[in-house]
C-alpha cells in the first residue's frame, strides 16, 4: 500500500462522505488513489471555496469536513477558508500536496512553506515526513479538529510520501491520547452550583447564546434550561438560531449590528450567562463595562476565552452540552423572573425594526428578507453572506428549526454560496437558500458551475444595488459620502450568467408581488437565481 | 511585571517557531527565550522571560496551554525561582587596566576563557541583574562585543 492509498483508508475509517477540493501535480496521487473509493468528490472553481463547502458541510452534518488542494498557490489560495472556518472554530481537516521530501526549502516549482504560513489560522498542522505515520496522523488531525474548541487542522503530504510503499501494515488507531492534548469536557461542579445559586438568586437573569452553543450541539438543552427558569436569551451573531426568532424569551443579537433592545436587555441584566461565545468587539462594544453591576457567568471549552476580552465573575470550562446537562440536573428553577422578561417584551415593542422607506421601484431589503424566510420551510437553511445583506439577514430573517449560517469572526466574502452548497450536501433534503450581495456573489459565481456539475440544488438571492453597500454606508457616516473603491458600476446582467450556467433566473423589484414571486422561486428544488433590486442608498441601520 | 514561563514541549521540528510565533501574533513580550533538552529526550524546556500586566500574564500562560505541543506550562516569579544567564564578553585590555578587570572578575566571581595580547574573553554565570551591574563595571574598558543566553530557571526546592 502506497501513502495515497493509505490517506484514502484512512478518510475511510472517518467516516468521511464528501472531499471539496482541486486538483495539482502534487495531490494527484490521492486523487487517483480516490479513484477506487465510494468517497464523493466534488471538483470546485478556486480553492478557498474548498474550504467554505467543507465549513458550511461541517456545520450542518455536525461531522469534521474534508477538503484537499495541491502544493504552492493551491495551499496558499486555501488559506482565508481555513482562516474563515478557525474564527467560527469548524472542524475541518485540510490535506495539501507538497513538493518531494528533498526539495522542500529549495524554492522549487509550487512549493510553499504552507504549515509557515497557516501557523495563526489552524489548531494544529503536520508535515509528512514518515509514510507511516500517515495513519497516526490522520488519527489526531480528525481527533483534534472535531474535539474541545473545534477548529481546521492541516496535513501537508509531499509527492513522494504519496507515492512510497508502507513498510508496517496499515492500522488504523481504534482510539487515541495524546499527552499534550486533553480538553476539558465536564465543568467543574462546584463552579456549576455557584451558577445554580446565582441563577436561583438573579432577578434580572439572561443568557447570552454564542456559536459554541451549535458547535457543541446543545441547543435543545440551553432551550429547555431557559425555558425551565423562565430565563431570556439573545444571542451573538453565530449564536442566531440557538432559539427561534419568535420564542417569547429570545430577544434578539447583541452588538453593534444588533438590536438596541437586545444590548439593552443585556446591559440591565444583573446576571448574565456568556455561554459559547468570545466576547469580541462586534458583540460587546466595551467588555470592560459589561461586567459592571452584574454577576457575569462565561462558560466555554476554551479557557484562553475566558478572562481574554473580559474578565467572568464566575469562569466554568467546558463541552456546554455537558455543562447544561448538568444544569438541568441540579436546577429546582426558583423564580420565574416574570418582571423582567415583561420588560424585555415592552423594549422589544418600543423598538421594533424600522422600516425602510423604499423609493421608486426598489425593494425594502428588510421587509423582502423577513418575508423570504417566512416562505423558507420550517428547517431551511439559511445562509448570509458578509455585508449588508448580511445585516439584514442577522435582524429580519427568521430562523425557525432550521440553521442560519454566516461567516461571523472572519467576515469573509464570498462565504455563503460554497458554503451553502456544503449545506445541501450535507443535508439533500432541506431547502437552502444563499442571501448575497452583489459584490461578494462576483468573488463567488465561479462555483455556479460546480453547482451544475454535481446537480447541488442551491437558492441564491442577490441583493443588487451596484456598490459594496456595508463600506458605502460606512463612507456615508464616516467620510461624509465620499465614495471610494465602493462603486460596482461594471455588474454583469444576471438574468444572462443565470442562462450560461443554466439556472432559473428571477427579478424582484418594488412593483412585484413579493410574495407570489419568493413562492414560485422556493418551489421546485432547482438551483435558481433571484435578482432583488434594493435601493443603493439604503442602510442597515 | 516581571513573569518567568517554564514550558515544556514535545522535543519535534517546528515547535520553537509555534511558540515564538505565538507571541509576536498575540502581541506579547519575550525578554528572553531559551530552549534545551530535558533528561527526557523528547521533552524540550523553554524558558521564556516576559512582561506585561496581570490579564496578559495569564493569557500567556493560557495560550502557551493551548498549544498541541506544549506539554505542561509553569509560570512563576522571579523571587520564586533559581534564574541564571551565561554571558561571554570581549573586551579590549591593555597593561593599565588588565590589573582592574581581573579585580573585577574576582569580586564578581567571573573567569577569563580566553586571551590574546589585547582582547580577552570573560565568562560569567549570574542573576540577569548582575550581570548587568558586570556589563556596568566593564563600561570604563573598550567592549569589543558581548553574547548572553537569556534566563533560564527553576522553581526553588522548597517552594513558596
Amino acid at each position: 500500500m502506497i501513502g495515497a492509498e493509505a490517506i484514502v483508508k484512512c478518510l475511510e475509517k472517518e467516516k468521511t462522505d464528501v472531499i471539496f477540493g482541486y486538483s495539482g501535480v502534487a495531490i494527484d496521487p490521492f486523487w487517483n488513489k480516490m479513484l477506487d473509493s465510494d468517497i464523493k468528490r466534488v471538483l470546485i472553481r478556486t480553492e478557498q471555496n474548498a474550504a467554505h463547502c467543507a465549513s458550511g458541510y461541517a456545520r450542518i452534518s455536525g461531522k469534521v469536513g474534508v477538503c484537499a488542494v495541491t502544493s504552492g498557490p493551491g495551499a496558499t489560495n486555501l488559506i482565508t477558508g481555513i482562516a474563515t472556518a478557525y474564527a467560527d472554530s469548524i472542524p475541518l481537516v485540510a490535506i495539501t500536496g507538497q513538493v518531494n521530501s528533498d526539495m522542500i526549502g529549495s524554492d522549487v516549482f509550487q512549493e510553499a512553506d504552507i504549515t509557515g504560513a497557516v501557523e495563526s489560522f489552524v489548531k494544529y498542522s503536520y508535515l509528512v515526513r514518515d509514510v507511516n505515520d500517515i495513519p497516526r496522523i490522520f488519527k489526531e488531525a480528525f481527533f483534534i479538529a472535531s474535539t474541545g474548541r473545534k477548529g481546521p487542522v492541516l496535513i501537508d503530504i509531499p509527492y513522494d510520501i504519496q507515492l512510497s510503499e508502507l513498510t508496517t501494515k496499515f492500522s488504523y488507531p481504534e482510539s487515541i491520547s495524546m499527552r499534550t492534548y486533553k480538553p476539558t469536557v465536564n465543568g467543574n461542579m462546584a463552579q456549576i452550583k455557584k451558577v445554580i445559586k446565582e441563577v436561583e438568586k438573579a432577578k434580572r437573569p439572561i443568557i447570552c447564546a454564542g456559536g459554541g452553543v451549535h458547535l457543541s450541539g446543545a441547543v435543545e438543552e440551553l432551550r429547555k434550561f431557559a425555558e425551565l427558569n423562565n430565563v431570556p436569551v439573545v444571542s451573538t451573531m453565530m449564536g442566531i438560531g440557538v432559539m427561534p426568532t419568535d420564542h417569547p424569551l429570545y430577544f434578539g443579537m447583541v452588538g453593534n449590528n444588533g438590536q438596541s433592545y437586545a444590548n439593552r436587555a443585556m446591559n440591565e441584566s444583573d446576571l448574565l450567562l456568556m455561554v459559547g461565545a468570545r466576547v469580541a468587539d462586534r458583540a460587546v462594544n466595551r467588555p470592560d463595562l459589561i461586567t459592571e453591576n452584574k454577576v457575569m457567568v462565561h462558560i466555554d471549552v476554551d479557557p484562553a476565552e475566558i478572562g481574554k476580552n473580559v474578565g467572568p465573575t464566575i469562569p466554568l470550562v467546558g463541552d456546554i452540552k455537558h455543562i447544561f446537562h448538568d444544569f438541568l440536573e441540579m436546577d429546582d428553577h426558583a423564580d420565574d423572573h416574570r418582571e423582567w422578561v415583561k420588560l424585555l417584551e415592552k423594549y422589544k415593542k418600543e423598538n421594533a425594526s424600522q422600516k425602510i422607506e423604499s423609493k421608486d421601484g426598489y425593494l425594502d431589503p428588510k421587509d423582502f428578507i423577513c418575508k423570504l424566510s417566512e416562505c423558507m420551510k420550517d428547517d431551511a437553511i439559511y445562509v448570509a453572506d458578509v455585508g449588508q445583506n448580511q445585516m439584514w439577514s442577522c435582524e429580519c430573517s427568521k430562523v425557525r428549526d432550521g440553521r442560519f449560517l454566516t461567516s461571523g469572526g472572519m467576515g469573509t466574502m464570498g462565504y455563503s454560496i460554497p458554503a451553502a452548497m456544503g449545506a445541501k450536501i450535507a443535508a439533500p433534503n432541506k431547502q437552502v437558500v444563499a442571501v448575497i450581495g452583489d459584490g461578494a456573489f462576483q468573488m463567488s459565481m465561479m462555483e455556479l458551475a460546480t453547482m451544475r456539475q454535481y446537480g447541488i440544488p442551491v437558492k441564491i438571492v442577490v441583493m443588487k444595488n451596484g456598490y459594496l453597500g456595508m463600506v458605502r454606508e460606512h463612507q456615508h457616516f464616516a467620510y461624509n459620502d465620499n465614495y471610494s473603491m465602493v462603486e460596482l458600476s461594471g455588474d454583469p446582467d444576471l438574468s444572462m450568467i443565470a442562462a450560461a450556467y443554466g439556472m432559473d433566473y428571477m427579478k424582484i423589484n418594488g412593483d412585484s408581488n413579493v410574495i407570489k414571486d419568493i413562492k414560485a422561486f422556493l418551489k421546485d428544488d432547482n438551483s435558481s437565481l433571484m435578482e432583488v433590486v434594493v435601493d443603493p442608498m439604503a442602510l442597515t441601520k | 511585571m516581571k513573569r518567568i514561563y517554564s514550558v515544556l514541549v514535545e522535543n519535534r521540528a517546528g515547535v520553537l517557531s509555534k511558540v515564538s510565533g505565538l507571541f509576536s501574533r498575540r502581541n506579547f513580550n519575550i525578554d528572553s527565550l531559551v530552549v534545551g533538552e530535558t533528561n527526557d529526550k523528547s521533552v524540550s524546556c523553554m524558558t521564556i522571560v516576559s512582561t506585561g500586566d496581570e490579564r496578559t500574564i495569564e493569557q500567556i500562560e493560557k495560550q502557551l496551554n493551548k498549544k498541541i505541543d506544549v506539554i505542561k506550562v509553569k509560570t512563576f516569579k522571579e523571587s520564586m525561582s533559581i534564574n541564571r544567564e551565561l554571558m561571554l564578553i570581549k573586551v579590549k585590555y591593555n597593561k593599565d587596566n588588565r590589573r582592574d578587570i581581573m579585580e573585577n572578575c574576582e569580586i564578581m566571581n567571573a573567569q577569563i576563557v580566553d586571551m590574546s595580547k589585547n582582547m580577552m574573553i570573560i565568562q560569567i554565570c549570574d542573576t540577569s541583574e548582575r550581570i548587568e551591574l558586570f556589563i556596568e563595571m566593564l563600561k570604563s574598558v573598550s567592549i569589543v562585543e558581548i553574547a548572553r543566553t537569556g534566563t533560564v530557571a527553576l522553581t526553588k526546592c522548597k517552594e513558596m
